[in-house]
């Protein structure tokens, strides 16, 4: 805008620019159709951005709508969660931007050269490392999913797309030092069985994490997808256990206390135990259990009679996924669907099932198995056993109604 | 001659391996030592048991003061929740069709009280409380909870040696517990 536009009074100014848009947008359309043959199509006719233009680069403007589903309305944000909206995504990596959040004291605003990591306890050698340190240790890097163990929950399940019913999961390639290794670097002592992770944030976040699993797969992670962890996934330094529930792989890392017992912090005893319907509450509950949905076709969207790819993700935290089975005629039959290669221990992996939609109403759901020959269970059968009050660890199949108009939605609500 | 001295080489390096991940002797001399002081300045974890709960002491008439000052605008006056979380109430209601999980009726060990308290609240000043205060208010949420008296006094001796409702009430992971 030209010099001249601050003379012009705020609101007309505004006017004036949404007209110059409401223009743009019609003309674009009118440029659209003449992309096709025979047109040019504007984008031709000169040349685009400049190299550089964008030094971290972004979406297209057109995805613009493509973001984190934020729920609407709570009462406070500092500790709630955002989903990946997994409907709109393909392959098994999520983009750094739209990794699932859930924090319980806020995103810290860490500054590495700042940060500490305190390794402490049973040691023999209790050790200050910084960021520079961290990263000087032999290095890994594996595709790892990541899931809340709240991914729903088991009442009111009335979200409308895949997002909003299990978007609380996400898959990247997390690099970083093995766990095992650092605490080698400090010496265990023999009475060491647990190690107790705490962060760097406003919840001083506290979990206990069974020594077996620190010397096994454990990682100290610094980079997720190739550059260093955004500040919603931890940075600089976060916990990574693969396969176990996401509110153990501890953010923002700053403390690690090895120890002969669990803390049994809040966040192991009040939060994060299964309540059964006898009173009694499962604690400890570490792994996420095999899990699929279907992401397309999925909740709120429209298909047409025809063809279409079902498609979606299935993931195990005890290893790989054997075989996704589909159903297209409400459960009465299942199918085998192909698994895209790679098919990774402990991350996403995506599945394809060819279908032809004959324009009757029906029911289609998806159905993980992982190496192990667990099979992901049903609502009712899953229920059965753990009542409606457990919240935490529903990996039930997902089922979507598609209706004669062919809307799509959620077939638990 | 140069596969020979690659043999060598190698030979040795597996040696190393070995011996570095058997034995837990393998040390790259990354970081310093950490002191007690700087130990004891961050560590604030506190066990079931009470054994690691700090000195000082609150009386529960304290802790309704720092409460209503500093808890009750997000957790009720009497806990019963708000934008904060119910902290009051709900015991004997765990096995039944609407389970109320509270401090009083879901927490097995009050020690743990005190080390969520002084970690994480209050959510808008964590880390801002005395020990005393953490106390004093760790006692009157358990007097809320009918699990203190009035003129109780807290430390880490009597905040240990109170006995949660749902202290027995934790059972471990019997997963996989669903059959196909
Ligand atoms: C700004 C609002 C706010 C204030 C002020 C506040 N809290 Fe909280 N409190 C919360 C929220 C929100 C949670 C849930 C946090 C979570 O789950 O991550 C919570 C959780 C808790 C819990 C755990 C409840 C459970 O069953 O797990 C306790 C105990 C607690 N607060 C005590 C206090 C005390 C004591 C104070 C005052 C010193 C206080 N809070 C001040 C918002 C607040």
């Amino acid at each position: 805008m030209s010099d001249n536009d601050t003379t012009i009074p705020a609101r007309r100014r505004f006017l004036v620019q949404s007209a110059a848009a409401a223009v743009g947008a019609v003309a674009g359309t009118a440029h659209a159709e003449e992309a096709a043959p025979p047109g040019i199509p504007d984008w031709m006719r000169a040349p685009g951005a400049d190299v550089g233009s964008q030094t971290y680069g972004t979406p297209s403007r057109f995805e613009a709508g493509l973001t984190r589903n934020v729920p609407k309305g709570l009462k406070q944000y500092t500790s709630a969660s955002s989903r990946s909206p997994l409907q709109d995504l393909d392959g098994i990596l999520t983009p750094n931007g739209l990794f699932y959040e859930r924090h319980h004291g806020g995103i810290p605003d860490i500054d590495p050269a700042k940060h500490r990591l305190l390794i402490h306890g049973l040691v023999e050698r209790p050790l200050i490392l910084t960021m520079e340190d961290i990263r000087r240790f032999p290095s890994e890097s594996h595709i790892y999913f990541l899931e809340c163990s709240g991914n729903p929950g088991f009442e009111a399940i009335k979200g409308k797309t895949a997002s909003d019913l299990v978007g609380l999961v996400s898959c990247a390639e997390w690099t970083g030092v093995r766990l095992a290794t650092v605490l080698r670097e400090a010496g265990l002592r023999p009475e060491a069985q647990w190690v107790v992770a705490e962060g760097a944030d406003a919840a001083a976040l506290t979990r206990s994490i069974p020594l077996a699993k620190c010397l096994d797969d454990a990682l100290l992670v610094y980079s997720q997808n190739g550059e260093r962890l955004r500040p919603q996934q931890g940075y600089p330094l976060r916990v990574l256990l693969p396969g176990f529930e996401g509110n153990m792989n501890v953010k923002w890392l700053r403390r690690l206390n090895v120890s002969a017992e669990p803390a049994y912090s809040r966040e192991e005893t009040s939060k994060y135990t299964d309540l059964m319907p006898d009173g009694t509450a499962r604690q400890f509950t570490f792994v996420m259990e095999a899990k699929s949905i279907i992401t397309r076709p999925s909740g709120t969207q429209r298909i047409t009679a025809g063809f279409h790819e079902i498609t979606g993700i299935a993931w195990t935290g005890r290893g790989r996924i054997r075989g996704v089975q589909v159903t297209t005629d409400g459960g009465k039959t299942w199918q085998e669907a192909m698994l895209q290669e790679p098919v990774l221990n402990r991350a996403l992996t995506r599945f394809r099932l060819s279908w032809t939609w004959d324009g009757t109403p029906t029911t289609i759901a998806s159905r993980a198995i992982d190496e192990t020959g667990y099979v992901q269970p049903s609502f009712e059968d899953l229920t059965a056993v753990r009542g409606l009050k457990s919240f935490y660890h529903n990996n039930a199949v997902v089922p979507w109604r598609i209706a004669a108009d062919g809307e799509v939605a959620n077939g638990y609500a | 001659m140069a596969t020979r001295e690659f043999r060598a080489f190698a030979a040795t390096l597996l040696l190393v391996d070995i011996a570095g991940s058997a034995l837990g002797a393998e040390r790259f001399e990354i970081g310093r030592p950490a002191t007690e002081a700087e130990i004891a300045a961050w560590n604030i974890d506190i066990d079931r048991d009470g054994r690691k709960l700090p000195a000082g002491h609150g009386s529960v008439a304290h802790g309704r003061e720092v409460f209503e000052a500093q808890c009750a605008s997000c957790h009720g006056q009497k806990g019963e929740g708000d934008t904060g979380e119910q902290l009051a109430g709900g015991q004997g209601t765990l096995a039944s069709a609407k389970p109320v999980k509270t401090v009083g009726s879901f927490w097995p060990y009050a020690p743990t009280l005190f080390d969520y308290i002084r970690r994480a609240m209050p959510m808008n000043a964590p880390q801002s409380l005395s020990d005393g205060d953490v106390y004093a208010v760790s006692g009157y949420v358990l007097y809320l909870n009918g699990l203190a008296v009035e003129n109780a006094v807290f430390d880490a001796k009597s905040l240990a040696a109170i006995r949660m409702p749902n202290r027995d009430g934790f059972v471990p992971d019997p997963r996989p517990d669903v059959k196909p």
